[in-house]
C-alpha cells in the first residue's frame, strides 16, 4: 500500500536522445493515490506501456525518480518493489494446477503453505474459479486463463499496485463485460491501487475514478469520466472520448470573441488565451438542428438506437449532431445552434476559455 | 477444421511413389533374403527363421548390440543437457545470433566421412592438433588406433561435436518463441532463475526437445559412415557399432541371409524404441 | 558481455578447432605435415589445391555431387510440396498411418538399404547415374521435406485458400502465386535440409556409383587408401567439402531458428 509519486520522467528507447521526438515518454510528473482505480488511456504508441513498465521497474527510465510513498524505488528490480501486473496475453505456468499457479508468488516469497492456502481460496473464491483449481492451466480456456494471471496479481494482499496492461484483449466480446465488472468489484474488496492502461475509451470509462488521458508521451489530462467528457483540456481529448468525437471547427479570434466562418459563436465564457491556432469545441451532444443559426447541408443521417447522428457540412468543415426525433434527409438545408455553456474555445489545442460562474 | 477430402490423395501421391520405390522393394528384398541360404550363383535356398534364430543368439550381435545402445546412451545423455544449456545462454537478439547460428550448424553440413577424416588428421598421436596437445603438451598418452578408452572417448567427442548443434539450434528455436510478456510475469512473481526455467523454459522447449531426442536416437543408432572412417570399428571390434558390424557381414563377407535377418531386426529395434520415446514424451500432452 | 556468452563462445571455440586443422593441414606440404607437429603452416603452400582443380578425378567428384545433390533438392521440394498441402489442409483415408510411415523411412538405417540399393537400381538400369542417387536421398528427404513443409504449411491460415477461390483463383494459379510466396521461407529451410542431407551422405551415394557418378566424398576414400598418406591432399579436398555447406547456410541464417521450431511431432 502506498502512494506512488512520479517525478520528472522521461524515456527514451534510443541511447542518446537529441530531440524531444526520440522520447517515447516526455516529462512525466503524477502521483497516483493509494487505493485509487486509475485508467490510463491513450492510442496505440502514446507510451502509455512504458510508462507501466517504468512504474513496475521492468524498464529503467533515461531521467526522473518513482517513489513509492517516499522511498526511492527508481533502480529497483520489479521483485523488490512488490508491485503485480497483468499481461495483454494471459501468462500462465502450463505445466502447473490452477492452484499452483495462483500460490506462484506466495511460495516464491516464502510464505506459509497454510497462509498460501487461505489467500488462494479467497481469491479462487471472488473470481470464481474454485471449481478449477486442481484441473492443469494449460487446458483452460483463453478468458479463465487471464483470470489466472489476473488472480496471480491478486493474490498477494501486500501489493504496492496492481497494474493491467490490456487485460482484456484476448477476450471475447460477450465476456468481456463480465471481466471488467468483476475487476471494478475486486478494486472495491481488495482495495489496493489499480492501473488499468488500455486504448478502448468504454474499458477505462467504466473502470476507473480517475482517468489518465495520455497522448504523444505527455500526459494530456486527468480527471473523473464526466469530467474528460464535458470539458476535455485538449482537442485530443475531445476528440478521443466520445463517440463521435468532439466538433472540432477552425475559427477566427477577434474582439474578445470567436466567429466560425465568420458568424459569431457564443462560448462557455472569457478566452484565457489566444495561440497561433484557434479552434471552438462543441460535442455533438449539444450541437441542435434549429430554425435559424449557422447554415449546413445534410451529408449524411443515421439512426443509431434511441440517437441519430447527423453529418452536416458546413464548406468544407464536417459537423456531427446528436438530435433526437426526425431524421433529416440527405441533402437537406438545415441550421446549427451550439449550446453555448458547452462551446469552448481551444488555442493550440489546449482549452482556452473559462467557464462562467 | 479440415475438410474430409479424398482427392488428396492425388497430391500424396508423388510421394508415395517415390518413397514406397525407395523402401518397399529394398525391405522386400531384405525379407527375402532373410529366409533363404545362397552359394553364389544366384542359387538360392529355402532357410525359414533360422537366421533370425542364429542372429538373435549370436554374441558377436549382441556386443554390436550392447556397443550400440551404450554409444546412444551416453550421446543422449551428454548432447541433450549440453545443447539446452548452451540454447539457453545464447543471446536472444542482436548481431551475434545469425553469427553463432550459421558457425553453429557449420560441422552438420560436412561431409561425414570428411567428418571422420578430420577428426582423424586432429587426432593423430605426434601430428594432430588435439593428439599432439595430450601426449606432448599434458603428457598424457593417448592413441586411438591402440587403446579401445581412447577410441570410445575419441568417437563419442566427435558425434557431440558433429551434432549437439542440432540440439542446441532446436532449443534455440524453441526459447525465441516464448513471448517477453512470460519472463516479466516471471520477475514479477519473484520466480527463481531455476523456476523460470522449470516452468516456462523447459515446458515450452518440450516439442523441439522431443523432436531432437528422436532425431538424435535415430540417427545415432544408424550411424555408420563418422565412426567407420575414424576408426575402421576398432582398435579389435571395440568400436564396431552395428550398422558397421552389418555392413561387415554383408559386403565384406557377402553372408547375405544373416546379414538380411539382422537389418530387419535392426530395423525393428529402431522403430520400437522411437516408438517407446515418443509415446512417452508426448503422453502428457492430453491429460 | 555477459558471462553466461562465455559458454556459447567456448562451444564454438571447440566446433572451430578440428576445421582448423583441416585448413591448416591443406595448406602444408606433405613433407611439412609427416616431419612433425606445427601450429601454422611454416611453408604455406596452394599444391593440394592445385592438384585437386587440376586431376579431372578429383574436380569431376565436386561437379557430381553438387548434381545429385541438386537433383534431390529439387525432386524432394517438388513432390512434398503438393503432399505438405494435403496433409495440412485435408483428412483423407489413411492420412495418419501414412504420415507415420513416411517418417519411419527416416529411421530406416542406410546400411541395411545399401546392398538392396544396389541391386535395385542396377535392375532398372540407373546404376552410376546422378539420378539414381538424387533418388535413393529421397527415401529420406522426402519424408523430412514433407514434415517440415506441413509444420510451415500449418501455420498459413485457411481463409487464405478459402480468399483466394472467393476471388477466382484457380487451384494451380493460387498455389503458385499466393500460396508458395507466402510459405518461401519454408520452402528455403526445407530445401536447405535436403541439401544438407543429401550432400553429407556417403554410404548410398558410394554404394550407388562407380565412375561416372562418384561423389566428392568416395573419391576421398578411395584415394586415401590408394595413395597412402596425402593428408595435405585429402584435407585440402575436406576444406573445399565444407564450403557450399556454408554458402547455403549463409543465404539462410535468419530462417534456421524459424525453421527448426515449425516441424510438428
Amino acid at each position: 500500500m502506498a502512494r506512488i509519486t512520479l517525478q520528472n520522467l522521461r524515456h527514451s528507447y534510443l541511447p542518446n536522445p537529441s530531440g524531444p521526438d526520440d522520447y517515447a515518454l516526455k516529462e512525466i510528473d503524477h502521483v497516483w493515490e493509494d487505493g485509487g482505480a486509475y485508467a490510463l488511456l491513450g492510442p496505440s504508441g502514446c507510451g502509455k506501456s512504458t510508462l507501466l513498465n517504468i512504474i513496475s521497474g521492468l524498464l529503467v527510465p533515461s531521467e526522473g525518480k518513482i517513489l513509492f510513498d517516499d522511498r526511492d524505488m527508481t533502480a529497483l528490480p520489479p521483485d523488490k518493489r512488490n508491485i503485480a501486473q497483468v499481461f495483454q496475453f494471459p501468462v500462465i505456468y502450463d505445466t502447473m494446477s490452477v492452484y499452483d499457479n495462483l500460490a506462484f508468488p506466495l511460495r516464491n516469497r516464502g510464505r506459509d503453505e497454510k497462509i498460501v492456502r487461505e489467500r488462494v481460496t479467497a481469491i479462487a473464491e471472488m473470481l470464481e474459479v474454485t471449481s478449477m483449481l486442481d484441473t492443469r492451466a494449460a487446458n483452460l480456456s483463453p478468458d479463465n486463463k487471464q483470470k489466472i494471471s489476473m488472480g496471480r496479481g491478486l493474490v498477494r494482499n501486500d501489493v504496492n499496485v496492481v497494474m493491467f496492461d490490456e487485460p482484456l484483449t484476448v477476450i471475447d466480446p460477450h465476456l468481456k463485460w463480465k471481466l471488467r465488472s468483476k475487476l471494478k468489484e475486486l478494486h472495491q474488496r481488495v482495495n489496493a491501487t489499480m492501473i488499468y492502461v488500455t486504448h478502448d475509451q468504454t474499458e477505462a470509462l467504466t473502470f476507473a475514478d480517475q482517468v489518465v488521458v495520455m497522448d504523444l508521451g505527455v500526459i494530456v489530462q486527468i480527471g473523473t469520466p464526466v469530467e474528460l467528457f464535458e470539458r476535455p483540456a485538449h482537442t485530443f481529448v475531445g476528440h478521443f472520448i466520445g463517440s463521435p468525437g468532439m466538433n472540432i471547427l477552425p475559427c477566427e479570434v477577434r474582439d474578445g470573441g470567436a466567429f466560425f466562418r465568420g458568424q459569431p459563436v457564443t462560448l462557455e465564457g472569457p478566452i484565457t488565451k489566444i495561440g497561433t491556432r484557434a479552434e471552438i469545441g462543441v460535442r455533438p451532444e449539444f450541437v441542435s438542428l434549429a430554425d435559424s443559426g449557422i447554415e449546413a447541408v445534410v451529408r449524411k443521417a443515421s439512426d443509431i438506437g434511441r440517437h441519430n447522428v447527423v453529418e452536416v457540412m458546413v464548406g468544407d468543415t464536417r459537423i456531427a449532431a446528436v438530435t433526437e426525433g426526425d431524421r433529416p434527409a440527405k441533402g437537406d438545408t438545415v441550421h446549427l445552434q451550439f449550446r453555448p455553456d458547452q462551446t469552448r474555445l481551444y488555442a493550440d489545442g489546449w482549452l482556452a476559455t473559462e467557464a462562467r460562474g | 477444421m479440415k475438410t474430409v477430402n479424398q482427392k488428396a490423395w492425388f497430391f500424396v501421391l508423388p510421394v508415395l511413389v517415390l518413397v514406397a520405390f525407395n523402401a518397399l522393394i529394398p525391405i522386400m528384398t531384405v525379407v527375402n533374403y532373410s529366409v533363404q541360404e545362397t552359394f553364389g550363383d544366384n542359387l538360392f535356398f529355402w532357410q525359414g527363421l533360422d537366421w533370425f534364430q542364429q542372429i538373435l543368439q549370436s554374441d558377436r550381435f549382441h556386443a554390436a548390440l550392447g556397443r550400440q545402445f551404450l554409444f546412444t546412451g551416453l550421446i543422449l545423455a551428454i548432447e541433450i543437457p549440453l545443447g539446452i544449456i548452451i540454447a539457453l545462454s545464447m543471446p536472444r537478439k542482436g548481431f551475434w545470433v545469425p553469427v553463432c547460428l550459421v558457425t553453429m550448424a557449420l560441422p552438420m553440413l560436412i561431409p561425414w566421412n570428411v567428418v571422420g577424416s578430420m577428426w582423424n588428421i586432429f587426432t593423430l598421436p605426434d601430428i594432430g592438433l588435439l593428439g599432439y596437445f595430450l601426449n606432448h603438451t599434458l603428457g598424457i598418452p593417448y592413441d586411438m588406433t591402440q587403446n579401445p578408452v581412447a577410441a570410445w572417448i575419441t568417437v563419442i567427442v566427435m558425434d557431440v561435436w558433429h551434432w549437439t548443434s542440432l540440439v542446441v539450434l532446436l532449443c534455440y528455436a524453441g526459447l525465441v518463441s516464448i513471448p517477453d510478456a512470460y519472463y516479466q510475469a516471471a520477475k514479477i512473481d519473484g520466480a527463481s532463475n531455476w523456476s523460470v526455467f522449470r516452468y516456462i523454459q523447459l515446458p515450452k522447449m518440450k516439442t523441439v526437445l522431443t523432436i531432437a531426442v528422436l532425431l538424435r536416437f535415430m540417427d545415432s543408432f544408424n550411424i555408420y559412415t563418422e565412426p567407420f572412417t575414424l576408426t575402421g570399428g576398432g582398435p579389435g571390434n571395440s568400436t564396431t557399432l552395428l550398422s558397421i558390424d552389418l555392413v561387415k557381414i554383408a559386403l565384406g563377407q557377402f553372408d547375405l541371409g544373416p546379414a538380411a535377418a539382422m537389418s530387419l531386426i535392426y530395423f525393428a529395434i529402431t522403430l520400437l524404441v522411437s516408438w517407446v520415446f515418443y509415446t512417452l514424451m508426448t503422453k502428457n500432452d492430453n491429460t | 558481455m555477459k558471462p553466461r556468452y562465455l559458454i556459447p563462445l567456448f562451444y564454438i571455440l571447440f566446433l572451430l578447432l578440428p576445421i582448423y586443422w583441416l585448413v591448416a593441414m591443406s595448406f602444408k606440404t606433405t613433407n611439412e605435415i609427416l616431419s612433425g607437429f606445427s601450429l601454422f603452416p611454416q611453408t604455406f603452400t596452394l599444391e593440394n589445391y592445385a592438384a585437386i582443380f587440376t586431376d579431372p578425378t578429383w574436380y569431376w567428384g565436386y561437379i557430381n555431387s553438387i548434381l545429385y545433390v541438386s537433383i534431390n533438392t529439387v525432386i524432394s521440394v517438388a513432390v512434398a510440396l503438393p503432399a505438405a498441402y494435403a496433409f495440412s489442409r485435408y483428412r483423407f483415408l489413411g492420412d495418419k498411418h501414412l504420415f507415420f510411415w513416411l517418417l519411419t523411412n527416416r529411421m530406416a538405417p542406410a546400411a541395411v538399404f545399401a546392398l538392396p540399393f544396389f541391386q535395385l537400381y542396377s535392375a532398372v538400369g540407373l546404376f552410376d547415374t546422378h539420378l539414381a542417387v538424387a533418388l535413393a536421398h529421397c527415401l529420406f528427404n522426402i519424408p523430412l521435406a514433407v514434415w517440415i513443409l506441413e509444420g510451415f504449411m500449418g501455420g498459413v491460415p485457411k481463409e487464405l485458400d478459402e480468399t483466394a477461390y472467393v476471388d477466382g483463383y484457380s487451384f494451380p494459379r493460387f498455389f503458385v502465386q499466393i500460396f508458395l510466396p507466402t510459405i518461401k521461407a519454408g520452402v528455403g529451410v526445407t530445401a536447405f535440409f535436403c541439401f544438407m542431407f543429401s550432400w553429407v551422405e556417403l554410404l548410398l551415394a558410394k554404394t550407388l556409383t562407380a565412375v561416372e557418378a562418384k561423389p566428392i566424398a568416395a573419391v576421398m576414400t578411395r584415394t586415401a587408401s590408394s595413395a597412402g598418406y596425402e593428408l595435405g591432399l585429402l584435407a585440402a579436398a575436406g576444406t573445399l567439402t565444407i564450403i557450399p555447406g556454408a554458402i547455403v547456410i549463409y543465404f539462410v541464417r535468419n530462417y534456421i531458428a524459424k525453421g527448426f521450431a515449425l516441424g510438428r511431432v
